[in-house]
């Protein structure tokens, strides 16, 4: 593909109360401007991530001053529409109808008087059948998560021992990230002896909730070249979608879109897994991970826990995984935080945990109910 | 007032649009309603405008057998208005080919096994509104 990521701005993350999405969303755009050595008025395309924050709408290319564009959209796929953007920024770059493409995430879930479940356990009018899910206490992500990780643990024998490896390695990475929201050191006993939420999951098999922005600029292949950073580039940008998921015969959350997606990315990038060097998957629970490693085909289906229990996704060890710590220990900014760390891999910037080799790096997205996925494979040399 | 009754009160309760009325209807009666395709057959859930196997416009609502077998359950610790702390979320599949999420009552989580055999019964959670759950099949 004709398109590069020439900028990246990450705001402070957390806790940070008083500020509107947009407000971060303009701090971030700044600091990617900054990063790329660009000037607002370069920019002539803008693709915000709709993700139901009343800022993340058409109106925020006001909020931010941009003018003139020749692209503007709220691209809304859940977890997955990071990928989503960067495909339709790539083509766009590709076809000519823009030059100088914002991404931008941003979201205020965290008050300071509403814990972080409350926060996203949104609790809308409960019209029609969807309407039970209220009568039935099914409130927010995690018991639609955790009742695929019961179905999982069921066919394979997955042990909630196993997805803590996954947590553990990630917070190991976090470690050495500045950003990461997470400090302390965890253990598997950490994991093990951390409260219930939603049985099977443990507090630390869910992703934390945060509050900020992130930014991404992307322009064509050549112009990337000539600009402050080093350029990374986009070899392929895919997203598949399975369908529908309440069919007898389908088992939608042990078999999800990042099969599909990823096969054709690999293809798009002339790549087979093992080319790959780091990868920053969707983390919304360890059991994410989990079932995205299989679907990649990085072991066999069902044998992801025993696959993952040795540690090789943390720090020195045969697979880097969510090599900022990821959603789950750094920040929680959909598939954004996958997306920012592939950025900063591949540039060669992660600092003291850079992986030492990363010509080519993997950025996953995830939506719904693993019913979006979005395979970004990334690289600092042009294909 | 049973004990609970002050708890159950904060529950959300569903309101009935165009498309479940027939749902609601039929667990008001005690039915399983479950909307059919009327070209093809196939059965879905929980509302489409049209068939997903066929894309017949031909729909129709038909009783279910009330039958269910458990696909997975969920335990939720968390701490909810009208919810008492931990309660299940269970997903179960019918034999008519659809699955959908609900609440196990009759039993705890303990004794819940995937793949067992459960049966339909009906909640009246408001004055207005009853919803199906499921309990072990004897």
């Amino acid at each position: 593909m004709n398109a590069a990521v020439v900028g990246l701005g990450i705001t402070d993350m957390g806790k940070i109360y008083g500020r509107s999405a947009a407000d971060f969303a303009a701090e971030a755009v700044a600091l990617a401007l900054d990063d790329a050595g660009l000037r607002k008025s370069d920019i002539d395309g803008l693709l915000i991530n709709g993700n139901g924050n009343v800022d993340m709408e058409p109106r925020l290319q006001m909020a931010l001053g941009f003018e003139d564009l020749t692209m503007l959209n709220v691209m809304s796929a859940a977890g997955s529409t990071s990928g989503a953007m960067v495909q339709y920024a790539a083509l766009a770059l590709d076809a000519g109808v823009v030059s100088h493409v914002v991404l931008v995430y941003a979201d205020t879930p965290l008050k300071e008087d509403v814990g972080a479940a409350a926060a996203y356990a949104r609790r809308g009018a409960w019209n029609g059948m969807n309407g039970l899910r209220g009568a039935y206490g099914e409130f927010g992500g995690n018991p639609p998560y955790a009742l695929a990780a019961r179905r999982h643990m069921h066919l394979y024998g997955t042990t909630s021992e196993q997805l803590g490896a996954i947590a553990v390695a990630q917070r190991k990475w976090a470690l050495m990230n500045p950003r990461a929201q997470m400090t302390k050191p965890m253990t598997l006993e950490d994991h093990q002896s951390s409260r219930l939420v939603v049985d099977p999951f443990h507090l630390f098999d869910c992703c934390l909730v945060s509050n900020g922005a992130v930014a991404v600029i992307m322009t064509t292949a050549d112009r990337a070249k000539n600009l402050r950073q080093p350029p990374v580039y986009v070899r392929a940008a895919t997203q598949a979608a399975p369908g529908d998921n309440q069919r007898s015969g389908r088992d939608p959350g042990i078999h999800t879109g990042a099969k599909r997606a990823s096969e054709l990315a690999f293809s798009l990038a002339g790549i087979t897994r093992h080319d790959v060097d780091v990868l920053e998957l969707y983390d919304c629970y360890t059991y994410t991970v989990l079932v995205t490693l299989e679907d990649y085909g990085y072991c066999a289906k069902g044998e992801g826990g025993a696959f993952v229990e040795d540690g090789k996704l943390g720090p020195g060890g045969s697979l880097p995984t969510n090599t900022g710590g990821g959603q789950l220990s750094s920040y929680y900014m959909w598939g954004f935080t996958p997306l920012s760390e592939a950025v900063i891999q591949a540039r060669g910037q992660a600092g003291e945990r850079q992986v030492e080799k990363n010509d080519i790096v993997l950025a996953s997205g995830n939506g719904g109910v693993l019913n979006y996925h979005s395979t970004t494979i990334l690289s600092k040399h042009a294909a | 007032m049973p004990p609970d009754a002050n708890v159950r009160s904060q529950r959300p309760v569903p309101t009935p649009d165009e498309a479940s009325a027939p749902f609601f209807a039929g667990a008001a009666r005690g039915e399983l309603m479950l909307q059919r395709c009327g070209a093809c057959g196939a059965f879905m859930w929980p509302v489409r405008p049209r068939c997903v196997e066929c894309f017949s416009g031909d729909l129709e609502w038909a009783p279910a057998s009330g039958r269910a077998l458990l696909y997975s359950f969920a335990v939720v610790h968390q701490r909810y208005p009208g919810f008492d702390e931990p309660y299940v979320v269970a997903t179960v599949e019918t034999p008519e080919g659809v699955r959908f999420n609900t609440s196990i009552v009759g039993a705890g989580p303990e004794e819940l096994e995937i793949g067992m055999a459960l049966e339909v019964v009906f909640d009246p959670i408001s004055a207005d509104v009853v919803v199906p759950k499921f309990r072990p099949a004897p």
